[in-house]
């Protein structure tokens, strides 16, 4: 019995703790169920999905508008299903967009002078490191024809035919 | 073979400085691409009884403050005293743009910690915010005369910000 009402309380308190963390995660589903407004049009839901995905949430910044619970991705959201019904392209909608929170929304950079170096570091890296690599391959192999010329060479060969008598060179 | 032995040094200090620059950095404030263009139009009604409209084109000629607020905004509150202060040095308007909030909690808000605005207008559902790139309350927008935002503080506005970000620039634009 004793035994029991020992155990009891740490049996208690990670169930409580599991419970809690079980708890946590069902409140962030129902927030993301509830948030999403009824779809009566699925082909306009998808469009505005499609696009939010491709936005930055600037409150959270490392969500998506599509992801995102802060209030203003659910306004922006709105925004765009709104437009997208308005019959604006998605181009048009981006462009909108842009212009009121800049660049940092897009997911995807844009192609600009700016943007050079991050578009093209990876080819930059990528050739920057082959070129190194036959460079310095080039030079490993010209560096063993080097270590085999002619003074070498006949180093080599007189201690290789000196090798035969080394107790007698040295008494 | 010396000047070799140095390159992972270098390799590391050169990391080193882009990472230490990097610290400097606040990835909360997002440069807004509306500076020194033409504000966007708005036509709001105002945060009082008469509920009058006002718009942008009011505000021509004039250099002002549009301060984004709301009474759930805790940096607000923060940043409240410091507006209140510099409101009563009748330095420039300040408009309030009252950010998705709900009337009679803003009236009370502005009862309780004072009102540092010459008027404020309603935004109630965020539209005229989206317009100005708003992404986090408060926000401070700096309009000249011809219409155009000339600087944007992101959060809220401290004695230093005032000193020395808003009030040289207002004293340039009011001399021009």
């Amino acid at each position: 019995m004793k035994a029991e009402i020992v155990k009891q309380p740490s049996y208690g308190f990670f169930f409580r703790i599991c419970l809690l963390l079980i708890l946590s995660m069902h409140t962030g589903f129902a927030q993301a169920t509830e948030a999403r407004p009824v779809a009566d049009n699925p082909a306009l839901e998808a469009r505005v999905d499609a696009l939010s995905t491709e936005l930055r949430c600037l409150v959270c910044q490392n969500q998506t508008i599509a992801d995102s619970q802060a209030g203003l991705a659910q306004d922006l959201r709105n925004q765009i299903r709104e437009q997208l019904a308005a019959g604006r392209s998605e181009q048009e909608i981006t462009d909108y967009l842009v212009q009121r929170y800049g660049d940092f929304i897009l997911y995807r950079p844009p192609y600009r002078p700016y943007t050079l170096l991050l578009w093209g570091g990876p080819a930059l890296l990528l050739f920057g490191g082959i070129g190194w690599l036959a460079f310095s391959l080039a030079r490993q192999r010209h560096q063993h024809a080097e270590a085999l010329s002619k003074e070498s060479l006949d180093a080599a060969r007189a201690l290789l035919n000196a090798s035969g008598t080394p107790k007698q060179d040295r008494t | 073979m010396k000047a070799k032995a140095l390159i992972p040094l270098l390799i590391f200090i050169g990391l080193t400085v882009f990472l230490a620059i990097g610290l400097t950095l606040n990835p909360r404030e997002i440069p807004s691409p509306l500076i020194d263009k033409p504000a966007p139009a708005f036509n709001l009604r105002q945060l009082n009884a008469s509920g009058q409209a006002l718009k942008l084109a009011d505000m021509q000629g004039k250099v002002w403050l549009l301060n984004v607020w709301a009474s759930w905004c805790v940096a607000c509150r923060d940043e409240h005293p410091v507006l209140v202060e510099f409101s009563k040095r009748g330095v420039l308007p300040i408009i309030g743009l009252n950010y998705k909030d709900r009337d009679a909690d803003a009236l009370d808000w502005l009862q309780k910690f004072g009102n540092p605005y010459t008027t404020s207008i309603v935004d109630a559902d965020g539209r005229v915010g989206i317009d100005y790139g708003v992404y986090g309350v408060p926000e401070t927008f700096l309009i000249d005369g011809k219409g155009r935002i000339r600087y944007k503080q992101i959060g809220p506005i401290t004695p230093e910000v005032l000193e020395r970000e808003l009030l040289p620039r207002i004293k340039e634009l009011q001399g021009a």
